[in-house]
């Protein structure tokens, strides 16, 4: 006996349909939590990443004892989790007497881990240790520069996937359309060695430079931290080549009022509004204002509008 | 493009992202500011380097500042989610297809012809409403005695739910398929029955209280201390259920308590008394006391009996 179920609101139906597979899917969203135990480190650091991350991050502040990512059975937690907060990336944190300030970044495919890296922090700087002008300070939810420097990235296998996981996680949104006085802050990664990495955030200071470039200047304003390898774990090669597949063709675009003639080719519609000469009255701006001034404002108004358009002509 | 050594770097515009692969440390950076300030350096080159492609890129002026279309990312990252599926087609459909049936764009106003007027296809006031007919007439195949407007509607209900089994059975498809449309969940509500479709007995509320009491009277403590739910009432009795009968006897009724004496003392001293009776088991639990009282154990716990006061009356045998 199976029933059907439909969401009552349209609310309802929007949130279903945005966490539906999709040809172009939205930004990855990503799970903060912690295990057991967690040391002071730890916690400033998952706070920070979730400050950075604020408009696609999600916090748990409860300690999750059944939780081990690395494990055949602890995963179903991290996956229930996923499935109900609809995140595919998860920063899981927990410090025990092995693995101190231990940090898993993962990623999900459909709600199941995908890859599992495991970094151990050191040498962190909370961003509340920083002193810089507030004026340059990030906003939130900017898109941000991502760095990489170093050959370990490129030849140690575990560097190039953790690469790839610190792309996913400080990308945010694929957008097609950029701002450019929205750039404000940058990720640096440094492979100091083939098993350590540093990782810092900082502002961006546009300077006046001679070309339309401006001069980058960085200011570190953001925590900063020393990633030291320790486990990981790299998807099967069927899971990672589904994941990895994309269709080529965009999605296709209604295309309005064009259509394909076999005899005449593409012919297109175009819609004229039935255009009244001399009925529309004309929208007269200077209203509430005493008859003196109305008609000043008005003689003002020519002569502004007649400037103006020249110097669009003159551009 | 490769060719010169260490200046040429990774640029993926569409993800603002920039990989320096030539870069190493010399052994043993100096101090952790040193090294923070090399790293910083190198990141700043980088960051120029994005920097250098992007504000070339032609922009358009909007009130927010200058917009620029960003190129498709080109590092590859794995997808969150599967890609969706084709839908398969439903019954409809792939009979549309086989007979070649077009389908045909229905206008929402529709012309009745009994009003002479244009009324809308669905809705108040609607064309060919089923509530409207006022006659229907009567023919050969009709059996007497049977309503027709009865037999629309229901014809009407009939239709709906054949409509809504092959709904149901179109998504079952579709979700086989693993291309359910995103808004729709299909739920279990029983589960599958084996031997017989006998439905689960509904007990009242009644026969639930008598079994949580019965529950509750089973645990250690009687079920005194135990928790009791919101909306729970009391235990209806507690203790020792003992029917008293009246003591003064109502007026008309049989006086129960006489007759319960009665019957008792009628069957010992009946003619087959003895039958009742068993004479051996009653003598020897009757010298057992006695010499137990002789033998004098367990003075101490016994309560010592008052020899003024005169033995009370022993059923003596016969």
């Amino acid at each position: 006996m199976m029933e059907i179920r439909t969401p009552k609101t349209h609310k309802a139906k929007r949130v279903l349909e945005k966490r539906a597979p999709k040809l172009v899917e939205n930004g990855k969203k990503t799970l903060i939590l912690h295990g057991t135990k967690t040391s002071a480190t730890l916690s400033a650091v998952l706070m920070e990443l979730y400050r950075l991350k604020k408009g696609g991050a999600i916090k748990y502040s409860r300690r999750n004892e059944n939780i081990r990512p690395f494990e055949s059975g602890g995963e179903t937690s991290l996956e229930f989790f996923s499935l109900k907060t609809d995140c595919s990336i998860f920063a899981y944190g927990s410090h025990t007497k092995k693995r101190p300030d231990n940090l898993v970044l993962g990623r999900m495919y459909d709600h199941h881990v995908y890859d599992l890296i495991e970094v151990g922090i050191e040498n962190f700087k909370s961003l509340l240790s920083f002193s810089y002008d507030k004026k340059i300070a990030p906003h939130e939810g900017s898109k941000p520069f991502i760095c990489f420097t170093g050959e370990g990235f490129e030849n140690v296998p575990e560097l190039k996937q953790l690469k790839e996981v610190l792309t996913d996680l400080f990308r945010g949104e694929v957008v097609d359309n950029l701002n450019l006085t929205g750039l404000d802050r940058a990720y640096i990664c440094t492979a100091i060695s083939p098993t350590k990495v540093f990782l810092t955030h900082c502002a961006i200071k546009l300077k006046k430079s001679g070309t339309i470039v401006p001069r980058i200047e960085l200011v570190e304003v953001g925590p900063s931290m020393d990633l030291v390898i320790r486990r990981n774990r790299l998807p099967n090669e069927g899971l990672r080549k589904e994941a990895m597949k994309s269709s080529k063709d965009k999605p296709k675009k209604k295309v309005k009022n064009v259509d394909q003639d076999d005899v005449l080719g593409k012919r297109g519609r175009i819609y004229i509004p039935e255009q009244e000469v001399g009925k529309n009255p004309l929208p007269d701006k200077s209203k509430g204002v005493k008859r003196e001034r109305r008609e000043g404002k008005l003689k003002k108004n020519k002569e502004e509008g007649s400037a103006s358009k020249k110097l669009k002509e003159s551009e | 493009m490769d060719t010169e050594m260490d200046q040429i770097y990774q640029i993926d515009v569409g993800n603002l992202l920039a990989f320096n692969p030539n870069h190493r440390f010399p052994s043993a950076p100096s101090s952790r500011e040193e090294l923070v300030k090399e790293c910083v350096t190198e990141g700043t080159k980088l960051v120029q380097a994005i920097a250098d492609t992007l504000f070339n890129f032609p922009s358009t002026e909007t009130v927010d500042g200058p917009l620029v279309q960003l190129p498709p990312p080109t590092t590859k990252l794995p997808r969150e989610k599967h890609l969706p599926m084709p839908k398969p087609p439903t019954k409809w459909e792939e009979f549309a297809l086989k007979k070649g049936i077009q389908k045909r764009k229905k206008d929402k106003i529709v012309y009745d012809e009994t009003t002479d007027q244009f009324k809308r296809r669905h809705g108040y006031d609607r064309v060919n409403d089923d509530n409207d007919i006022p006659i229907i007439e009567a023919k050969a195949s009709d059996e007497p005695g049977e309503d027709p407007f009865a037999k629309r509607l229901d014809d009407k209900k009939k239709r709906v739910g054949k409509q809504e089994k092959n709904r149901l059975q179109n998504l079952k498809t579709a979700a086989k398929a693993g291309a359910l449309p995103s808004h729709v969940q299909l739920a279990v509500t029983a589960l599958p029955i084996s031997g017989t479709k006998t439905q689960p007995q509904k007990i009242g509320k009644d026969a639930l209280g008598d079994v949580a009491g019965l529950a509750a009277t089973s645990t250690a403590s009687g079920g005194k201390f135990d928790k009791k739910l919101p909306g729970e009432k009391p235990p209806k009795k507690q203790g020792k259920h003992h029917k008293y009968l009246p003591v003064v006897p109502r007026y008309g009724v049989v006086d129960e308590e006489k007759e319960q004496t009665n019957k008792v003392l009628g069957k010992l001293l009946s003619k087959h008394s003895h039958e009742i009776l068993n004479v051996g088991k009653a003598i020897n639990m009757y010298n057992d006391k006695k010499e137990k009282k002789k033998s004098g154990r367990s003075d101490k716990l016994k309560a010592k009996k008052d020899i003024t006061k005169k033995k009370p009356y022993a059923n003596k045998a016969n």
